[in-house]
Parts: structure tokens; sequence; C-alpha cells
């Protein structure tokens, strides 16, 4: 198993290699490392959600609110900065991470205690998230030049050649790296989504490890949010609408199965940056924007297909002849 | 809700095993439609009171244009959810299908030939999903998250920022024609559809079958049921629904974008689960989705009247969902 996963991790290194250096014939600039900074820098956000939505979709769950709750906890810290702009940048940040938390934890607290399917509760709590940000900001947008400089600056601030936006990204890879592979808690996310009865006789609560789940995609939604809001310099009801399907759509392509517990960090990462290059390399080479959707959509079915090929287990020879009938 | 109480306890384990999760829905299925009725009537009331433009034939008349679309596609995926499976794609085929039929206007065609290019365009677009999940045994909610994008891009692809329009007269009958009185063509077609699904999925084998599929896939198969081919006969419909929905908005609205029906797809499953579908499969029933659909058009038409916008509305759908489904699980907590 191990051997393959490696293998669909080189295929997709191949890919983007490939993706980009075929580009690069037409234009020459596109993998210049000035170019390549600003690809890893657009596609920072996503890399840090896909490693969200990894995490919950481990467990066996999915989490559709997660663009929601960067748009509400975003909305949040922008109007916080409005009215108190005196409140320092970090402490915005940790705001934004800890509403973000909490509203993770609201949906692993449904799915926990009331065993409510995730995708029902996050199909809720997706219109309910992204209804409260037109409530709370009463339906306005709040602009560039509302925002302090400062809040803006955190993003674009650049250190050692890359944006700040960037440097948090791969904190988060780092972050998650060690979590998913060097912690009990890591272990036992994938304990829950590879065999739930299983974890529950070696002591792991299922359900607990499914609230922390979505607890962590909450964080790095809310995370996601003041970054996204400073990068973009304005917030609205719609901010990142239908990124959800985004952030999924890199974790398949990054070869997370969806039946849970298959599915690693670098996979992931690889997803994003793989539906970035694409999104980068589109206008590079003269096709217009509006080929994206079509191509991602594309991508996401070839991946899905590649992978269900290296997830057929060997060890249930038994149920596969009623398979084949 | 004294039916509540006499539905059956469920069994009292000494460890929880949540491998496949136990469906709360179940034991409160006997009262699932009542309880929705219920829900409906205070409503319905409630809006009476609110507004004094709602009690009025045009006005629940025109409440009905804010949910048979989705309805009719709710209708199917009903079926299809409680198969176990799902389809995410459904407003993508809506786009897809509306772009196909004004490229076709362009050229010229008629009512008919547009009819059949919407329906049709459904139909393909359903197969696809079909195929792709029965034939190569892939889960459906990441194959239809593909698509979705897969199918709107196309639309992208053909329209950019464009728009179509010149659709010829007669086709906007079908979005805003009336059968009879205050009956619109398309509240005629979804209790004409509701009533033959009902009929399909309660009253005939292939109904059984997707429920003997959904409660247990390798007991069916091993039962003789083709489970392969209901699938797939499933997504079609699925489809064939999306396309009759497309037929129906486009000729509504007069006009294509390729951001037509944005979201329908979460607002159709939110009316299956609502109307007590379990979204693990196995369970469900027609008239609850058939009531639901209503309960969803009242909630947003009465909302409206008032001037809510439209974005507030959803948080309500949203509540709505969560708290019904919610309700009966804490109530059975409540008494042990």
């Amino acid at each position: 198993m191990k051997t393959l996963l490696k293998y669909r991790e080189i295929w997709l290194v191949v890919a983007i290699l490939a993706l980009a250096i075929g580009v690069s014939v037409r234009s020459p600039g596109f993998i210049q490392p000035r170019s390549l900074a600003n690809i890893f820098n657009d596609t920072s956000i996503l890399i840090m959600l896909a490693l969200g939505q990894m995490v919950v979709i481990l467990t066996r769950s999915i989490d559709l609110s997660m663009a929601a709750n960067l748009a509400l906890c975003g909305m949040c810290v922008a109007l916080l900065n409005v009215a108190f702009p005196g409140i320092p940048v970090p402490l915005l940040l940790l705001a934004a991470a800890a509403l973000g938390t909490a509203l993770g934890a609201i949906n692993g607290a449904l799915v926990w205690k009331l065993d409510i399917p995730p995708i029902v509760v996050t199909l809720g709590t997706l219109t309910i998230y992204r209804g409260m940000i037109y409530v709370i900001a009463g339906g306005a947008w709040v602009n560039a030049h509302q925002m302090t400089e400062a809040f803006k600056a955190v993003p674009r601030t650049e250190l050692f050649g890359i944006t700040l936006l960037s440097w948090f990204a791969i904190a988060v890879v780092a972050v998650f790296f060690v979590l998913m592979t060097r912690t009990p808690l890591g272990r036992s996310f994938y304990a829950t989504g590879i065999n739930p009865t299983a974890a529950t006789y070696a002591g792991i609560n299922v359900g607990r490890t499914r609230f922390i789940a979505f607890c962590v995609a909450g964080m790095v939604s809310g995370l996601a949010g003041y970054l996204w809001i400073a990068r973009y310099a304005v917030a609205y009801v719609d901010v990142a609408g239908g990124f959800e399907l985004n952030i999924i759509a890199a974790c398949v392509i990054g070869g997370i199965s969806i039946a849970g517990g298959i599915g690693t960090v670098a996979g992931a990462v690889l997803g994003a940056l793989f539906l970035g290059v694409v999104n980068n390399a589109l206008p590079v080479i003269g096709i217009s924007p509006f080929w994206q959707m079509a191509i991602s959509g594309t991508a996401i079915l070839l991946a899905v297909i590649f992978n269900s090929r290296g997830e057929r287990r060997r060890g249930r020879i038994i149920l596969k002849k009623a398979e084949v009938l | 809700m004294s039916s509540l109480t006499d539905a059956p306890e469920a069994p009292v384990t000494h460890r929880k095993i949540p491998d496949r999760l136990d469906n709360p829905l179940r034991s409160a299925l006997l009262s699932w439609e009542t309880l929705l009725l219920l829900v409906a009537v205070v409503i319905f009331i409630v809006n009476s009171f609110a507004s004094p433009y709602f009690l009025n034939a045009w006005s629940l008349s025109d409440l009905t244009f804010n949910f048979t679309e989705k309805a009719l596609i709710a209708l199917a995926m009903a079926l299809l959810i409680i198969a176990g499976e799902i389809d995410l794609s459904v407003a993508s085929i809506i786009a897809l299908a509306s772009t196909l039929m004004g490229l076709a206007v362009q050229s010229g065609a008629d009512t008919p030939t547009l009819l059949a290019i919407g329906i049709g365009t459904g139909l393909v677009c359903g197969a696809f999903n079909g195929a792709l999940v029965t034939g190569l045994k892939l889960p459906s909610i990441v194959v239809t998250i593909g698509t979705m994008s897969l199918f709107r891009g196309l639309s992208f692809i053909i329209l950019g920022d464009g728009v179509f329009k010149g659709y010829p007269k007669d086709f906007g009958f079908f979005g805003q024609g009336y059968v009879f009185w205050v009956i619109s063509f398309e509240l005629a077609l979804f209790l004409v559809a509701a009533l033959i699904y009902w009929f399909v999925l309660h009253r005939t084998n292939f109904g059984r079958r997707i429920f003997a599929i959904g409660n247990n896939e390798t007991a069916a198969r091993f039962s003789g049921v083709r489970v392969a081919r209901v699938k797939f006969v499933l997504f079609c419909l699925t489809g064939l629904m999306s396309g009759i929905a497309a037929v129906l908005l486009t000729s509504r609205l007069g006009s294509t974008r390729p951001a037509i029906a944005q979201g329908w797809e979460l607002e159709a499953i939110t009316m299956v689960v609502l109307g007590g579908v379990s979204i693990l499969g196995g369970a469900g029933s027609i008239v609850g989705v058939v009531i639901a659909a209503f309960i969803m058009g009242l909630v947003t038409f009465g909302l409206g009247l008032l001037n809510v916008p439209g974005i507030v509305m959803s948080i309500f759908i949203g509540l709505l969902l969560i708290v019904v489904i919610a309700l009966p699980i804490v109530y059975r907590m409540a008494r042990k």
C-alpha cells in the first residue's frame, strides 16, 4: 500500500512538472523562480484548506462548509478591523482562527453528539454561515479603503523572497506533516477512517476524533479567512463562493480517498498545486479562463479513476466475486 | 406528535460500533410525513398572518414557481439517494442543457427541437454519470463533483460571460403558461411527476429493488437484483429530470447564462433529506419529499413577502434542515 501511495504522488509530481514544462515551451517566463513563487502564493490558501479538508475526509466525513466558514471569519475580522483599527493584526489572526474553530466545532458536535451524517450537517451550516455574513454586515461590503494598512499588509509582506502568505502555507504544511505522521492524534484520524470498528476496539473514540477533525478544518478555514480578506482587500457575502468544491477537488486529485483512511499531506499539497498550476497556466498559453472549470472537472474525473485502481483492496477476494456479478 | 412516542425504541447495546451509523430517521419514519405536514400547516398559518398578500389564489400560485423545478429534480434524486448514491451535478446539467438550447436557438431551432435538445442533454449527462459510477465502480459523490465542474465548465466555454436570448414565443408556455385557472403548467407537471414517482417507488418491483439496494447492496445482489443496472437507470432518470427542469427554467427566464441555477443541487438535496429520505440510503418516501418541497416553497415565499433577502432565507432553510433532523434524535435522547 505504501509503495502504491508513493507511486501516486510521484505521478502527480510528474504531471505537474510536465504541465509546467509544456507551458514554458509556449512561454519561457512560466518556470522562472519569480513566476513559480507567484503560483505558490496564489495556491497557498487552497493548500491550507485542502489539508484541513483532508483530515475530515480521512475520518469518513466531509466538510462542505469550509468556504462559508472562511468567508464568515474573514468578514468578522474585517468588521473588527474597521470598528477598532487599534487591534493588532496578530490578535485578529487569533480571533479568526478561534472563530473558525468554534464554527467547525458546531459541525463536529452535530456529527458527534447527534449522529447526523456530516454531509447533511455541513450542507445546513454552509447556508447558515453564508447567511450570517449578510446578517452581521447588513449586506454591506467592507472595502480596501476602510481597512487599516497593517491589516492588508500581512499577506503581501515579503520575507526571504516569498510572501508571508506563502510562509503561512509552508508553516501549515509543516504542522500538518508532523500532526499526521508523528502524533497519536494524526494516526487516530487514519484509524477512524480505515476501520471505525477496529479503531473503537483499539481505544479510539471515533466520534471525538471526527469532532477534532472538524475543529481542525474550522481553524484552518478561519485562518484562511483572514488571509483571503486581507489579500484581496475586500469582504462581501459571496467571498470564496463555491470554493468548497475546489478544496474537495484538490483532495481528490491528491489521492485522498473519499471513503476515508487513505491520503497523505504531500498528496493534498500536490493536488492543490496541480489546480494552481492549471489556473495560472491558462492565461499564459492564451486559453480563455472560461476553460478553467471544465479542465478541473476533467482532472477530478481522471484522478478518481486513477485513484480507484490503487484503492482496490486485496484482502477481500471473497467479496470480489460478489462485486463482479 | 404522540405517534412519535409509539415509535419502536432502538435496541440498547453495551458498546457502540459506529461502522454504519444507525439511521435516526427510521424510528421516526412512521410519523415523519405527519410531522412535516404539521410544519407545513404552521408555516402556512404564520405566513397568512404575517402578510395580507399571502392568502390569495394567485399569490399561492406564484409560490409554486419557487420550487417546482427543483422539486422535479428532488423526486428523482430521492430515488437515487434511497439507492445509496447521490448526484451533485444536477444544477450543472441544467446549465449545460440550457446553454445547448440557447445555442440551437441561435441557429433557428423551433420549440419541439429545443425540447428534444434540453431533455436529451439531461439524459445524456445522467447516463454519463451513471456509466462512470456503475461501469467503473467509482464513488458517486466524487464523480458528480467532477461532472458538476465539467458540465458547467462546458457551458462557460460555450457562453463565456455572454447570454443567449430570443427563445421562440411558444417556448415560453412551459415556464409561464397555465393549464387551468391558477394551476400553472409547472405545477401540473410536478404533481403528475410526483404521482408517477410515488407509484414507481412504492408500488412496483423496481421500487422495491431500490430500497433493497439502499439497505444492503450485497444482499440485494445475491437476491438477484441487477444493482448496476438499477443504479444506471436512476442516474439517467435524475439527468432526465434535470433536463426537464432546464426546459422549464429556461422558458421561465427567457434567457441563458452559464451561472444559471447555481446552488440548486444543494436545495434539491435539502428537499430530499427534509422529506425524510435517509442520506445513508434505504429509507424514504415520495410523499415526504413532496411535502418538503412545499415547505421550502412556503418558507421562501413567505419570507419574500416580508422583504427578507434571499441570503437570509437560506439561514432559515439551513436551520430547518438541521433542526427537523435533530429534533427526533434529541427527543429520543431526552426520553432515555
